[in-house]
């Protein structure tokens, strides 16, 4: 068996209101991911994915507070850790982030290649200017991306060129575990597989080890990643590879995402999109029982009665609802006719 | 979509209509040129990258800017909308949804105001009040929100597909002859996507609206429109029904990006970027 990168059992952690209220934005979410594989994250807005994204890293500043569980990168526990030490020490070279809006990220003032001495002066401050340009011009090589965009300012750059320079220096220094945060949601279909491509390539050479991709695109997940985990409410409803996501899913509100899904291929401007109704639950007070149950058109009153677990079905597979597997398939097959 | 094209009037048509800032060594020509023919209860997508000239395009038809050369024709005659009154009225028959929820809405008004405005502009000024909140209530659930819980709300209370859809709700009440739609997907979720896409076809069938799409996703477009217009750097280079140009592109721009959008059932193709 391949070397786990990244466990994570049981993590809960929770935003404090100003009015003292506990948010559980991710509860009791395990996963694991081992060496050059990709993990896929799927939910609606609000689901909690970018909470996970700065739980995994340790990045617990008010209102975000750590509640419980363990994070273990490659066999470091880093959970409970002090924020300013996961700074120095974890950030960058165990773990790596790409923000949302990484392209407004970078500050006008500063040439590209400051970035890059700020990020090797962090965990080397000792490391001579001369090497860290080499180091710069090396890696920016490697990734097919042009060298005078080190000596630029932000402003100078194109949307998509500025997300790859983002993705470039946040992984100079080899991360064992590199999070992207929805890196192109914002860029055009052009530019969108330029950044895909790049985060590929980067993982067949090494340079990353593993990658958690963040998005609600799930046929960017189907082509990028290994496995999709499905997020609602700051719980995980299922997992499963790409693949058997994406054409089988089991929970009712992974099948409702799937049928969103909209693809130019020949055959499918005449599937009818579905729209799962209503909004995902206030988190200050979420559903008893299932999470999805209020929205779910299969649910009975002990969907709503008793928390539910996740089961494990299949190699690597499970999922969060009172329904088995068999009876889903049959139900679903039932509508399809 | 059953009635075929020949029978439909033409609601919005161009010809040559061309865009040109500056002047000189300076000058940009971001429409070039272009001709169309929109017409009553179409839904018709104008598909480019970044940087083609799509917003240009949308606000000549808006009206907002004018337009350098070429005509455009409102339902038959010469577009006049010449001084401020004219251009009131026309706005009346054209009215658009950007990219961007959060920054549609006056925030310090409330949504009670924002649906009232419409009612005001389509001349129910003054009807009784309790008659426009039943036609507000009624524009609300047509977008599956409540007014009873929207009542005394601002809009940055409500998430952005929320206020995507009171957005759809306003156009509702105001019944344009067309909608120009700028993007309104790229900001919310997938999820929220198919809901939007599905009220606006609904919109289409109940009021027989023009519906111009602007947006870059491809995959939309085939899904949603009877015409779709492949812009880039401001000129048309291709156009025709959805199933045609997308499942049988022949401009090469239109290959590369339909290429471009990862696929489901075939081999996305990495390589050729």
């Amino acid at each position: 068996m391949a070397k786990k990168m990244l466990e994570v059992r049981e993590l809960t952690t929770k935003y404090i209101t100003r009015f003292h209220e506990d948010v559980y934005a991710v509860d009791h979410v395990s996963l694991s991911i081992e060496e050059g594989k990709s993990l896929g994250i799927a939910g609606e807005s609000g689901c909690g994915k970018s909470t996970l994204a700065l739980s995994l890293m340790g990045y617990y500043f008010p209102p975000l507070h750590y509640t419980s569980g363990d994070i273990i990168i490659d066999g470091t526990n880093i959970s409970g850790m002090n924020p300013d030490d996961v700074r120095k020490n974890i950030l960058g070279t165990e773990i790596a982030y790409i923000p949302q809006a990484a392209m407004n990220a970078l500050n006008p003032t500063q040439k590209i290649m400051k970035f890059v001495e700020d990020v090797i002066h962090a965990h080397d401050p000792k490391m001579p200017k001369s090497d860290i340009h080499d180091m710069a011009y090396k890696r920016f090589e490697l990734l097919g991306l042009p060298k005078e965009a080190l000596e630029k300012h932000a402003v100078e750059l194109s949307g998509g060129m500025k997300q790859r320079v983002v993705i470039a220096i946040s992984t100079i220094l080899s991360p064992k575990v590199l999070i992207a945060d929805e890196p192109s949601s914002a860029l055009d279909v052009t530019s969108q597989k330029m950044v895909i491509k790049m985060l590929r390539d980067m993982m067949e050479s090494g340079m990353i080890k593993s990658m958690i991709f963040i998005t609600h695109e799930l046929p960017l997940l189907y082509n990028v990643t290994d496995d999709i985990m499905v997020m609602y409410a700051g719980q995980i409803v299922e997992r499963g590879t790409a693949k058997e996501m994406v054409f089988d899913p089991i929970h009712p509100y992974s099948k409702g995402l799937m049928g969103s899904i909209i693809v130019p291929e020949e055959g499918t401007r005449d599937k009818v999109l579905t729209a799962i109704p209503g909004t995902p639950p206030n988190l200050k007070n979420p559903p008893k029982g299932c999470r999805f149950a209020p929205r779910c058109k299969y649910a009975t009153p002990t969907c709503s009665a008793m928390s539910i677990e996740s089961k494990d079905f299949g190699e690597g597979r499970n999922y969060r609802c009172l329904m088995s597997v068999r009876k889903i398939r049959e139900v679903y097959e039932s509508e399809q006719q | 979509m059953s009635n075929s094209n020949e029978e439909r009037k033409s609601c919005l048509r161009g010809v040559g209509v061309t865009k040109v800032f500056g002047s000189g060594s300076k000058k940009t020509v971001a429409v070039d040129h272009v001709d169309f023919d929109f017409k009553e209860g179409e839904i018709v997508t104008i598909v480019g990258e970044s940087g083609s000239g799509k917003t240009t395009l949308s606000k000549m038809l808006l009206g907002l800017i004018a337009v350098t050369e070429g005509e455009i024709y409102y339902q038959g005659a010469l577009r006049d909308i010449k001084g401020s009154r004219k251009k009131k009225e026309y706005w009346k028959n054209i009215q658009a949804i950007f990219q961007d929820p959060f920054a549609s809405y006056n925030m310090f008004h409330k949504i009670d105001d924002v649906l009232l405005d419409c009612l005001n502009m389509r001349g129910c000024k003054d009807l009784p009040y309790e008659q426009k909140v039943e036609m507000m209530t009624e524009a609300c659930s047509f977008v599956n929100l409540k007014f009873e819980e929207l009542t005394n709300k601002y809009p940055f209370e409500l998430s952005g597909g929320q206020q995507q859809r009171l957005m759809i709700a306003r156009i509702f009440l105001l019944k344009p002859k067309i909608l120009l739609a700028d993007e309104p997907t790229s900001m919310i979720d997938a999820c929220s996507r198919s809901t939007i896409l599905d009220m606006l076809t609904k919109l289409r069938d109940e009021i027989n609206m023009t519906v111009i799409f602007i947006t870059h996703d491809i995959g939309l477009a085939y899904k949603i429109s009877d015409k779709v217009y492949i812009m880039e750097h401001g000129k048309f280079v291709e156009s025709g029904e959805a199933e045609t140009v997308i499942i049988h592109p022949q401009a090469d721009y239109t290959k590369r990006l339909i290429s471009d959008v990862p696929k489901i059932y075939e081999e996305w193709d990495l390589s050729t970027v």
